[in-house]
């Protein structure tokens, strides 16, 4: 075991990838001499060179659409959004190319690249840098979607992800680089389509991902003094959701709660919700509730950005009122 | 007022071709003129559907870059892009079973007529949409560059032809990815089929440099005006770049003055392109100014053209009658594709 920060995790993924097979580059901005805007991709180039973990100019579109070519000629690309709002400004090649290309061609050709980096809201970065498009992005065809939270989960997800032959959006948080874990010394990977049971319980079935994960356990720790013994599911898989896990907890408990950073309308709690009536209606003791971020611009004053996100408290008083609940 | 443009003239030394090097170039020509003309038939009577964009009159610039490429070499289109499809050899067959949405067809009708795809004979695409494929060009010969220097591998030294319409130059993909084919020598061409019109669009009234090929000066890359009706013309400037990328000497930018003969697609009504315009560059129809080539250079002689003619004539006859006989996919199918499984 060595303990390990997450941002190292990460590279040390991109590493051992990169290691492995020699098709697996890194492009974006700031990538190379910088060393990522998280220090993900620290003194990858000295020891690959420049043309592996490649810097680009500011031309996002540009330089996903050219991993998009990259990759269908057999390259595996691994493309850092320096944040990734900045995706927005690519959705046209993550749509289009990334996403559906291979349905449109027929089978022709299949798109193994990865999109990663920080999202999520952080410190008073303000509205632009405070984005989570991981809503935005669900509905398109052909992307999976994962969301990782801890070192471990991290790392082994970011292995997987570059050996899919998919493209693969890849959501870190920017409040999470610093969180340190014991990781093994042997190689493992995560797969990309499981969520992750994180406490085994009985009453309500907490449903997060990424950050909120955090926000959840520390709402736990208050609940379990109250003799209160929710089950908490960290999705990591938001395409696909993984309904195995979440069909067998909600048989077991009956009662859902998701906690999210996405805005409440049109964010993946939606999508959630919508997926649980379709399949789990007879399930259900009540109805499920959404614990999700306010539907506004994130400010940049600290407390209105507090405001905006679910805290703690929050969580522990939802799922106290639901467990009361009498049916 | 619309200035008329001025044809550069065709300043190199006369192509020195074979009499089958000229056969070979006129019969790729028919091919993608007959084919087309085909596509509009069976779209009003209805066989085809959608938005199907025609590539009569531009055959001199599909024939003359791609007939002067390798076959591993790569090219990416837009969404007028049967021709392109098929000087790149994708069988004639399987792209008209595409436009009629058949499993047979190259795209397995999933694509339909604006994207048509085949890895096998290295076409990285038709794209619906202005400026998004040059970014994937430009990926494919990032990778021809990254294999032959990050990988070793000395006979990674593919070409990529990257095929667009003057109004896409206005796009800012465009120039990002000239930024970043010079920056890194990428070995590719840009090959800007300048038709004077995005849909109802006059070029002059769209780009304050109407001259495309002067901004490869703003990058510092090799940029190059030819006369697009020309295939032989068009053919000598591209051996030039093609030359010039394999020797890792980067991209060159080459716009082609040419002109559609239809429509911008056959659901244009053709309205604001001047009759006298039209008639201008009819006469300079590349087919025939090809066929009078071969002819006064003795080349060739009226029968071996005739019997070309006939030849095509009988393929995309054979195309149609296959397309329209090929199984539709399957409803199991739907799915099918989404993801590589």
């Amino acid at each position: 075991m060595a303990e390990t920060l997450m941002f190292n995790a990460l590279r040390e993924a991109l590493d051992e990838e990169m290691e492995r097979d020699a098709t697996v580059c890194v492009l974006g901005e700031d990538v190379g001499h910088y060393g990522g805007s998280y220090k993900v991709t620290k003194d990858l180039y000295k020891k690959y060179g420049e043309l592996r973990v490649l810097d680009t100019p500011i031309a996002e579109n540009s330089f996903t659409g050219m991993a998009v070519g990259a990759a269908m000629t057999g390259l595996r690309p691994i493309i850092e959004g320096m944040n990734m709002g900045f995706l927005l400004l690519a959705f046209n090649q993550i749509a289009n190319n990334a996403g559906m290309l291979r349905y449109t061609s027929g089978g022709n050709y299949k798109i193994p690249m990865v999109i990663r980096g920080p999202g999520g809201v952080g410190r008073q970065l303000g509205a632009e840098h405070s984005q989570r498009l991981e809503a935005y992005f669900q509905a398109v065809p052909g992307l999976k979607i994962v969301a990782c939270s801890t070192p471990y989960n991290a790392k082994g997800l970011l292995k997987s992800a570059i050996r899919d032959n998919n493209p693969v959006l890849f959501f870190e948080h920017v409040l999470l680089y610093n969180l340190k874990e014991d990781l093994p010394n042997h190689e493992y990977l995560v797969p990309l389509n499981q969520a992750e049971v994180v406490r085994p319980g009985n009453d309500v079935t907490i449903l997060t991902y990424s950050r909120m994960r955090h926000h959840v356990m520390q709402a736990v720790k208050s609940l379990e003094k109250k003799g209160l013994d929710p089950e908490v599911i960290d999705l990591i898989s938001l395409k696909p959701l993984d309904f195995e896990t979440i069909g067998t907890s909600l048989r077991k408990t009956h009662r859902v709660i998701v906690v999210e950073e996405c805005m409440k309308t049109g964010g993946i709690g939606a999508e959630i919700i919508a997926s649980i009536n379709d399949r789990f209606f007879d399930e259900l003791d009540a109805p499920v509730v959404r614990l999700s971020s306010q539907d506004i611009p994130t400010p940049y004053n600290g407390k209105l950005e507090s405001l905006t996100i679910v805290q703690p408290q929050q969580i522990e008083a939802a799922v106290e009122k639901m467990a009361a609940l009498q049916v | 007022m619309v200035q008329e443009r001025t044809l550069p003239a065709f300043h190199g030394t006369p192509a020195q071709i074979t009499r089958d090097e000229g056969l070979m170039l006129y019969e790729d020509m028919v091919l993608g003129r007959y084919f087309e003309d085909k596509c509009a038939e069976m779209y009003y009577r209805g066989k085809m559907f959608g938005f199907v964009h025609l590539y009569n009159g531009q055959e001199a610039v599909s024939t003359g870059v791609i007939k002067a490429m390798r076959p591993d070499d790569y090219a990416c289109s837009t969404y007028r892009d049967h021709v392109h499809a098929l000087s790149m050899g994708v069988p004639a067959r399987q792209v008209m079973a595409e436009l009629f949405g058949k499993e047979a067809g190259c795209s397995r009708g999933r694509g339909g007529s604006m994207h048509l795809f085949s890895a096998e004979h290295h076409l990285l695409g038709g794209f619906a949409f202005i400026g998004e494929g040059i970014p994937v060009a430009l990926g494919a010969a990032f990778q021809s560059r990254y294999r032959r220097e990050a990988m070793g591998d000395a006979s990674a030294n593919q070409v990529t032809a990257c095929f667009f319409g003057d109004g896409t130059t206005n796009n800012g993909q465009f120039f990002e990815c000239l930024n970043m084919a010079a920056l890194w020598k990428l070995p590719i061409l840009f090959v800007v089929e300048n038709n004077k019109w995005a849909i109802g669009m006059a070029h002059e009234r769209a780009s304050s440099q109407p001259e495309i090929y002067r901004k490869a000066n703003a990058f510092g890359m090799a940029g190059v005006e030819v006369d697009g009706m020309d295939v032989l013309a068009v053919r000598t400037v591209a051996q030039t770049a093609i030359e010039r990328a394999r020797a890792g000497e980067g991209p060159t930018l080459i716009e082609c003055l040419t002109y559609r003969f239809r429509g911008h697609s056959l659901a244009d009504p053709d309205e604001l392109r001047s009759k006298a315009e039209k008639e201008v560059w009819l006469a300079r129809d590349p087919l025939k100014r090809f066929e009078a080539y071969l002819l006064e250079q003795n080349l060739a002689n009226e029968s071996e053209l005739k019997a070309i003619r006939q030849k095509i004539q009988t393929e995309i006859d054979e195309a149609v009658h296959f397309a329209e006989e090929a199984p539709e996919p399957t409803p199991e199918d739907l799915y099918r594709y989404v993801f590589d499984d």
